[in-house]
């Protein structure tokens, strides 16, 4: 009873792209916390850019209606094909957003809370700097997922990004807390001067797996291509990941890094591969 | 011509003694005169208002390659965090603890500022100082490269040769349109080309076999040799090591004995910047406490030095200076990113973010220590607000900074954020302080007290008929002060107008116009040297990267010229 009153509080706000951009089009206002609390006809006022152009959001979008009293309770669902729309979801808090094909670059960045939805591929950084909420995609992500915004150190905190297909290079790079899965495989660099945080990789890894990595866990069920030397095998271990248990072989690393000493041990970073 | 007549402000002018006297202030053609001489001027109301000059920064890291690399290698000091956006200013304004040129001009003017000098300029890399000068919109530019590490430098007071130095400041000078002798870690720096440091400053250097407190009095000696503007601009070693209390009150001594020679007003031979940085007792992180006392007791009887304060604003920003071993080892402390260079024969640098937070015990130990330096001082006229931006904060925090210092409230206030308050308390004075400093000290600390110890306060400053019209205007009313500390900070953060030479350039806090700027530089002239011109000659044929022809700073970089003429010739 009480999950359906929930269901029945929130409100939807269809957004259908009719009319395409000829640039890319940069949607950082497309996020529950803007559409809060705002009719339908208010909405397709905010702005969105394309190239140096600010635009209202209705000369691209249709909207179909309103957005509810709280980020939380508002739903918003994309359709048409956003291949060519960035930054959805952008610091968004609280609420839901539904992409029902693929998206570009910049999905859920920064995002604290709330839950994005993504039916096809997402393009490159998406999910950076995210703070919490839910990042799902169906299809394939880019470079940079889960990754830190250029040039900064702190990197994921939390939340959780859950990519079904495979993800191209510099994943979770800065990675601080959070859970990243990819159900396929992973290019180049994946959790890069990592400080926390858990990465499974449930196909394959290319190589330069947590390099420089001081702490967080990495999980990889296939093969890497090339193990990085900074690694040492130190036993087996029995652990469970995303519901299944499986046998692992557990390597800690980066030896090559400093690492921190937390109650007289030294702390490492983890790195399973499946047996 | 142009008139302008400011009516009713209270006025403060420490160069005249001005203590909020209610007066009008006229101005004709960029210069200030007596309000006679206008004719039919434009009035700007300033009833219920403070009146300035505009203001004068005497340590500030605002242009240059090192400030470049901070902007380049810290891309997340832009992102969301370039809070103002102006309606008013063409051009587009990033970056936070390094700000982008333009955003760097344009927040100094809203804050009332008219004079900043640049702290570090690697001679070498002088084009690059002089092309971010003529981007830097509005405020007047002085730079002054760096010799406590240069070859020639440290060879020449090694052999006690005074002269030849000064025949090679001089060209120096010159060949970077410079300002004046800064001095960054005497010694320290080039020892890093061994991976060495001078901490204490009898360590010799290595190869030179020279030591850093020779290069100080010797640079002293160069200083008033010429009868520069400005003295011997000293950033001490050690810089801000527990226990560094001692080298920084040895470094001070060594000017026992100096007197100024020049013909700019300046009463100091040595200008020693971001003390809070040198004045740490204790011998390490966990017993690090405030030595302020001790070194301001030095200051106050020795009226030969002045000082800044280094003020640490609590804030994340970007630490750079050309003392390369101390960036090394703050990169050790804090393991982030780092960027680290050497500059040929001349000097050094070193980039590293840092945040100081309340929570972290040695962080508000500093913010007491600064805060310390100021309210023991016995003469603002020679203690000045800065936070040698942006290595302890950004310079738009001056602000809080004057908050802090003029209210014991907002100390408190900043305090109750402390993490360790406690131990900061124990470990300073700042709780047993209750004094609050006025808006004329205010006035000595950032305009007038900077201006004379540049040796600029014939033209900035002040605001006596004949300077510079450059003048600011506060929304804060002397006789009724605000009892919110906030109210004081936010009339410092945005003027109420801002004239530069004789331009309504900020009102109500907005850029309103872009009055040409300025760069100051001083031309001394020295009797002909023919061994100096053959060591130059030598050294760029032995040991340069660049060829002596293509060193000197051309023409084109050097923009609107305002030279300071200095005849050392006989």
């Amino acid at each position: 009873m009480q999950h359906n009153e929930v269901i029945r509080s929130m409100k939807t706000v269809t957004l259908t792209l009719t009319n395409p951009s000829e640039l890319l089009l940069e949607g950082q206002n497309i996020t529950p916390d803007n559409f809060a609390a705002k009719k339908a006809a208010e909405i397709a006022t905010l702005d969105v850019w394309e190239g140096k152009q600010k635009g209202p959001l209705g000369n691209y979008f249709t909207v179909a209606g309103d957005g509810a009293a709280t980020a939380a309770d508002t739903r918003i669902v994309l359709r048409g094909d956003c291949t060519r729309v960035k930054r959805i979801g952008q610091q968004m808090t609280a609420g839901e957003i539904v992409i029902e094909g693929n998206a570009d670059m910049y999905i859920g960045g920064w995002m604290k809370g709330g839950k994005i939805h993504v039916k096809g591929n997402v393009d490159s950084f998406c999910g950076i700097g995210m703070e919490g909420g839910e990042l799902i995609v169906d299809g394939n992500a880019g470079h940079h997922l889960g990754a830190s915004p250029r040039g900064e150190w702190r990197g994921m905190k939390g939340g959780l990004i859950r990519v079904a297909g495979s993800v191209g290079n510099d994943t979770a790079t800065f990675i601080n807390g959070g859970t990243i899965i990819i159900g396929g495989d992973a290019d180049i660099h994946v959790s890069t001067h990592g400080e926390g945080g858990t990465v499974v990789i449930k196909g394959n890894a290319k190589g330069r797996v947590g390099g420089q990595m001081v702490k967080g866990d990495i999980y990889v069920y296939g093969t890497i291509e090339n193990p990085l030397p900074g690694f040492k095998m130190v036993g087996e271990v029995e652990q469970e990941v995303d519901g299944e248990t499986a046998l692992f072989a557990h390597y800690i690393g980066d030896l090559g890094e400093r690492h921190p000493i937390s109650r007289g041990k030294t702390v490492y970073a983890n790195l399973y591969t499946r047996i | 011509m142009s008139e302008l007549l400011i009516k009713n402000g209270f006025v403060f002018d420490p160069l005249q003694g001005i203590k909020g006297d209610r007066m009008d202030i006229g101005i004709k053609d960029g210069k200030i005169v007596e309000t006679s001489a206008l004719e039919n001027p434009k009035t700007i109301d300033a009833a219920g208002m403070t009146v300035m000059a505009g203001g004068v920064d005497i340590h500030s890291h605002v242009v240059g390659p090192k400030v470049n690399v901070g902007r380049l290698f810290r891309p997340e000091d832009k992102l969301f965090k370039s809070p103002h956006k102006s309606p008013t200013c063409s051009r587009m304004e990033m970056g936070s603890s390094v700000p982008s040129t333009f955003k760097t001009g344009y927040d100094y003017a809203r804050m009332g500022y008219v004079f900043v000098n640049e702290a570090a300029m690697p001679p070498l890399h002088s084009p690059h100082v002089h092309e971010e000068i003529r981007d830097t919109p509005i405020i007047d530019n002085a730079a002054m490269p760096v010799f406590g590490n240069n070859w020639f430098t440290l060879e020449y007071l090694k052999n006690n040769e005074i002269e030849n130095n000064a025949a090679y400041t001089a060209w120096l000078l010159q060949a970077t349109r410079g300002f004046g002798i800064k001095v960054v870690n005497p010694g320290g720096s080039e020892a890093w080309g061994w991976g060495l440091n001078c901490v204490h400053i009898h360590d010799p250097v290595p190869y030179f076999d020279i030591t850093p407190a020779r290069i100080i009095t010797g640079l002293i000696e160069t200083n008033e040799h010429l009868g520069l503007p400005h003295s011997m601009h000293l950033h001490c070693n050690n810089l801000g090591n527990p226990g560094n209390y001692t080298d920084t009150l040895e470094s001070l001594r060594l000017a026992e004995g100096y007197t100024p020679k020049n013909n700019f007003g300046r009463e100091q031979v040595m200008h020693v910047t971001h003390l809070q940085f040198h004045a740490y007792g204790g011998d390490s992180w966990g017993n690090v406490e405030s030595r302020s006392k001790d070194i301001m007791d030095y200051v106050n009887a020795h009226d030969n030095i002045t000082v800044d304060m280094g003020q640490v604003t609590l804030d994340e920003t970007t630490t750079m200076t050309a003392d390369g071993p101390f960036e090394h080892h703050l990169r050790a402390l804090n393991n982030l990113k780092w960027a680290n260079v050497d500059v040929e024969l001349e000097t050094a640098a070193g980039v590293v973010p840092y945040i100081y937070s309340p929570k972290v015990k040695v962080c508000t130990i500093q913010w007491a220590v600064g805060l310390e330096l100021a309210l023991f001082s016995k003469d603002l006229m020679r203690t000045f607000i800065t936070t040698d931006h942006p290595n302890a904060g950004p310079f738009t925090r001056y602000p809080q900074v004057i908050t802090w210092l003029m209210s014991r409230a907002a100390r408190d206030e900043t305090m109750k954020t402390f993490k360790w308050l406690d131990r900061t308390i124990e470990s300073t004075s700042i709780d047993s302080i209750d004094r609050e400093l006025d808006l004329y000290e205010i006035a000595q600390m950032t305009r007038a007290g900077p201006a004379k110890a540049l040796g600029i306060s014939d033209m900035y400053g002040g605001l006596a008929p004949g300077m510079d019209a450059d003048i600011a205007v506060y929304p804060l009313n002397p006789e009724d002060m605000p009892s919110d500390p906030a109210a004081i900070e936010k009339a410092f953060s945005r003027c109420a107008w801002l004239v530069k030479d004789g331009i309504v350039t900020v009102r109500d806090g907005e850029v309103v116009s872009e009055p040409a700027k300025r760069t100051i530089w001083v031309d001394v002239k020295v009797p002909e040297n023919a061994q100096v011109q053959r060591d130059i000659y030598e050294h760029f044929l032995r040991h340069y990267s660049v060829k002596l022809d293509n060193y000197s700073l051309f023409e084109e970089h050097l923009h609107n010229p305002r030279v300071i003429e200095v005849n050392a010739a006989q």
